[in-house]
């Protein structure tokens, strides 16, 4: 072999590449511009659907968002080298069909400008996307996470009270989830759900010895000790609280799901989940019956075309409204802009799911589904191969949270459980919810980061 | 942990996979059920936003879509609204549709199904669905005649063309503005509902076909002298006694003829006489010799009892059953409790006009794709033959006479025979006369039938008689055929 210029010979026969991340980072480049571009197309669409004409000025304004979207994936070029290249150009995809489903039913409501909500949806993923690159670029290390675990849960339940305060709480369609502060609202909860994920993969991963290996043998299953059951109490009651006393089925199930969710990969008992979901059944089906609320959404899900129960207060009419709408979408949809989504109540949020189906058909729901799917199996491949387990019981709980909320609302518009008020991720209007998920994004892309950031040596000769 | 993680993701799997399923069940399967439903207001958008056909009259469109800038896109749009109301009826939101917007709706929205094939061409090439054009056999001069001939009095006037059963005109006063419930503001459409229905002349009910029903007095002395004729039991010259009164049997009323004393003088009175000069008393006593049977059996084969569709349903007319005596008489000139619609009376004419063959009579001439092929052209029918070809004729000669030298010489039309007889209906105490004339012309080669009826005795009270008002009025409806 004759020498080289560049290299000498000795070193070159046992030249050392570490694995190239650049290209991770190029798919993701690709992948985002597809993500940009299917945004600006649907927005286009819109226009041209209501309107007939393309308007420059909001395309510019969904240009500003595209363009920061490209600037995290280049900060990620930076900091988070190895972070998987899925992640980024799923969430802006969602993000950008969501603002595209809002200034489309802002424009069939005659909203322009600050009128519509579009674009403070447009402000709100700005801001979040800020926050989410703030939040890969201060966190370096998740493990430093797991050191404040108790102080995420202070925090956590401190956002989930934080509503019941007189003077800033505020009660919107019947729940009491929101806070308002000089003119802007924010529902804490979106937030406190973060917290508390960081501290369920914390304690859990200190406690899930005497969680797992300590208790009496009954019938087969393994029973905790009672005070092992102590934080698994306080999140019921806490769950429990959020049920009554805000009135939300949805998000006290969405806490009470991830927590079972994630003591049972940590524990490995099925016991934990048995004793959780009859914990949860038993105070379901006690508030079915004690809460008017609760017993009104039953019946709108299993009765939802009783003539009653369509014209009821809080009846099936929103509900079967969506159906309608889904129905007249049919397969391949009306177009966009070609709908008639205005009909159903809160089109832009809690039914955008219906909206989208109404104008892009069975064809559009899966492949949001489909997105949502694979940002889930990015977030459980975390799970599968991270090297810490703090890290692998954050990202499972993570993920559960997307899964949680998507079946919770999209099985609620399709009469697949009873309906509750979660926020589709990324897609409906709201800024909490907006903020909560970029950030949960900008943790997986941190986790995974780290799952790639070993060094894995190839000798090559 | 691996495995504990298996099952997770299995259970987020199976939960997306319930996902999946609920989407298509909705968006596929249920499709079909959810659209129906009655409470989908998309469907209904839907069937707005298709262009629904136009409804035309000699090619020229009476009522249109008219493309507008709303979530509903097409305004339907009446051209002369009040003129044809009786016929288009109004096409409303959600308020329901009346007239041949309502009978045809299939068509005009485009939904028949006769339409399928061109619902599936248009989502296969992306056009937008579009209604059928429903083509009347109405004819604007008469039409307008009929209206103008009415003036500012209640009632109504049908002309049926007697060989076809096809209507030429059909007017019901007073008449409102279908444009008004076209409209797209609801609130606007219900208010103008509210003043129309709970005003006191009843505009929205079609006088023609429906409503309460007219006593028909003197022309039911057409259908008698028929079937007295057709059975057989009596001629033209067969007489009857002629007393100046009547006292009923078993009742203290007492009957007279309408010019008061006897019928024309003389000791008897012939059939031919009395139906001239529409005498009550030879009538009634023809009534009780032919009995309460004959008269209905004949009464139904002109179509009494038969909610006949011109496609609109008409209200049966009625001639009533298990009547005494007395009854009997009164019903025999139209009284007591013999209630009939215009129609009904148009179409007694009418078949006697057409040698004792009754068509059925209708306002649609063809349904137009709009690919101009013909969905539906609609073929005279026979509805039935209630009276012989030789029984028409001597009917069409006694009425003919009872224009000439009777009781309804103000039909008379220089050179031409026209059959007719007027009828002066009470309606009980003090409330005015219901004024008729019904007849056809020309006599031995009738184009047009026709019945007006005024209102109110034509604004006389109970002075007036149908010669006075309701003759004229259809000598010039009548004219207007003739001068086609």
């Amino acid at each position: 072999m004759p020498p080289t210029d560049s290299l000498p010979t000795f070193t070159k026969s046992i030249a050392i590449t570490v694995r190239q991340p650049s290209k991770l980072r190029n798919l993701e480049l690709v992948l985002l511009l597809v993500a940009i571009g299917v945004s600006g197309t649907a927005i286009a669409l819109v226009q041209l659907g209501v309107n007939g004409a393309v308007d420059v000025g909001v395309l510019l304004q969904a240009g500003a968002l595209g363009m920061l979207a490209l600037g995290m994936h280049v900060a990620l070029r930076v900091v988070a080298r190895d972070a998987d290249p899925f992640i980024l150009p799923i969430a802006t995809t969602l993000n950008g069909i969501g603002v595209a489903m809002i200034y489309r039913i802002d424009l069939a409501r005659g909203l322009v400008g600050w009128e519509g909500l579009a674009i403070r949806q447009m402000v709100w993923a700005g801001v979040a996307m800020i926050i989410a690159l703030g939040v890969i670029i201060a966190i370096r290390n998740h493990r430093v996470l797991a050191r404040y675990r108790y102080v995420a849960m202070f925090v956590g339940i401190a956002l989930l009270l934080l509503p019941m305060l007189p003077g800033i709480g505020l009660t919107l369609n019947g729940a009491r989830l929101w806070i308002q502060v000089a003119g802007f609202t924010f529902q804490p909860g979106e937030i406190a759900k973060i917290a508390l994920a960081v501290f369920f993969a914390g304690y859990l991963v200190t406690a899930r010895d005497s969680l797992s290996l300590v208790g009496r043998r009954v019938l087969g299953l393994q029973l905790p000790r009672a005070r092992d059951l102590g934080p698994i109490l306080i999140i019921w009651v806490a769950a429990m609280g959020v049920l009554i006393f805000q009135r939300d089925l949805g998000t006290s199930l969405l806490y009470f799901g991830l927590f079972v969710v994630m003591i049972y990969v940590s524990t490995g008992r099925l016991s934990w989940v048995l004793i959780g979901l009859g914990l949860f059944l038993g105070g379901a089906a006690i508030a079915s019956r004690t809460l008017t609320y609760v017993e009104g959404r039953f019946a709108a899900w299993l009765d939802s075309f009783n003539p009653e129960v369509y014209d009821a207060q809080g009846g099936s009419y929103q509900l079967v409204q969506g159906l309608f709408g889904m129905a007249h979408g049919g397969l391949v949809g009306r177009g966009l802009g070609r709908g008639d989504p205005t009909i159903t109540p809160l089109a832009e949020s809690d039914y955008i799911i219906a909206s989208i189906g109404e104008e892009l058909g069975l064809v559009g729901l899966f492949a949001i589904l489909g997105l949502y799917l694979l940002f889930v199996a990015r977030g459980f491949r975390i799970g599968f191969n991270g090297t810490d387990d703090f890290g692998r019981l954050l990202a499972v709980g993570l993920s559960f949270v997307i899964v949680l909320q998507v079946f919770v609302v999209v099985g609620g518009v399709t009469r697949v459980i009873p309906l509750t008020g979660l926020t589709t991720p990324f897609l409906a209007a709201g800024g909490s919810s907006l903020v909560a998920n970029w950030i949960i994004a900008a943790l997986l892309l941190r986790l995974s980061d780290e799952v790639r950031h070993q060094p894995r040596l190839v000798v090559d000769e | 942990m691996n495995k504990e993680l298996r099952r997770v993701s299995l259970v987020a799997l199976a939960m997306f996979l319930a996902l999946f399923v609920s989407t298509s069940v909705i968006q596929v399967f249920a499709v079909d059920g959810l659209r129906a439903d009655g409470r989908n207001a998309r469907t209904l958008f839907e069937s707005y936003s298709a262009e629904r056909g136009p409804i035309l009259i000699d090619g020229a469109p009476i009522a249109e879509s008219v493309p507008v800038d709303t979530q509903y896109e097409f305004l339907r749009t009446y051209l002369q609204p009040e003129l044809y109301a009786a016929i288009t009826g109004y096409f409303t939101l959600n308020q329901g549709n009346t007239g041949i917007e309502g009978e045809l709706n299939d068509f005009l929205s485009g939904s028949a199904n006769e339409q399928f094939l061109d619902q599936l061409g248009a989502l296969v090439t992306g056009q937008r669905p579009r209604g059928a054009a429903v083509e009347l056999t109405v004819d604007p001069v008469v039409q307008q005649a009929a209206w103008d001939a009415l003036g500012d009095q209640q009632g109504s006037v049908v002309a049926i063309e007697p060989a076809t059963g096809r209507i030429l005109a059909l007017v019901s006063k007073p008449a409102y503005d279908p444009n008004r419930l076209a409209a797209h503001d609801t609130q606007g459409v219900l208010a103008a509902y509210e003043e129309l229905i709970n005003s006191a002349d009843d505009p929205l009910v079609n006088r023609a076909i429906a409503g309460d029903l007219y006593f028909p007095g003197s022309v039911f002395k057409v259908l008698m002298t028929a079937a007295a004729i057709d059975s057989g039991a009596f001629e033209p010259e067969s007489e009857f006694p002629n007393p100046p009164s009547l006292e009923l049997p078993n009742s203290s009323s007492v009957i007279s003829n309408s010019e008061g004393g006897a019928c024309g003088g003389g000791e008897t009175v012939t059939l031919a006489t009395a139906l001239r000069l529409s005498c009550n008393i030879p009538f009634a006593q023809l009534g009780l010799e032919l009995g309460e049977g004959t008269i209905a059996d004949y009464a139904e084969a002109f179509g009494f009892g038969t909610r006949v569709e011109i496609p609109m349903r008409s209200t049966a007319s009625t001639f009533p059953t298990g009547l005494d005596d007395a009854q009997l008489m009164l019903s025999s000139f139209g009284q007591y409790d013999v209630r009939v619609t215009p129609l009904q009376i148009a179409m007694i004419s009418a078949a006697i006009a057409n040698g004792g063959n009754l068509m059925q009579p209708t306002l649609v001439e063809r349904v137009i794709a709009p690919d101009l092929s013909i969905v539906q052209e609609d073929e005279p029918v026979l509805l039935s033959q209630p009276v012989s070809r030789e029984t028409a004729s001597i009917l069409t000669q006694l009425m003919v006479d009872g224009v000439a030298n009777g009781a309804a010489s103000n039909a008379t039309i220089e050179g031409v025979a026209v059959a007719g007889k007027t009828g002066t209906a009470e309606n009980g105490g003090e409330t005015p006369f219901t004024l008729w004339f019904t007849g056809f012309a020309p006599a031995d080669d009738p184009q047009v039938a026709i019945a007006v009826v005024v209102e109110n005795g034509g604004g006389f009270g109970q002075t007036a008689f149908g010669n006075r008002v309701a003759a004229p009025i259809a000598k010039t409806v009548l004219e207007a055929v003739l001068n086609r």
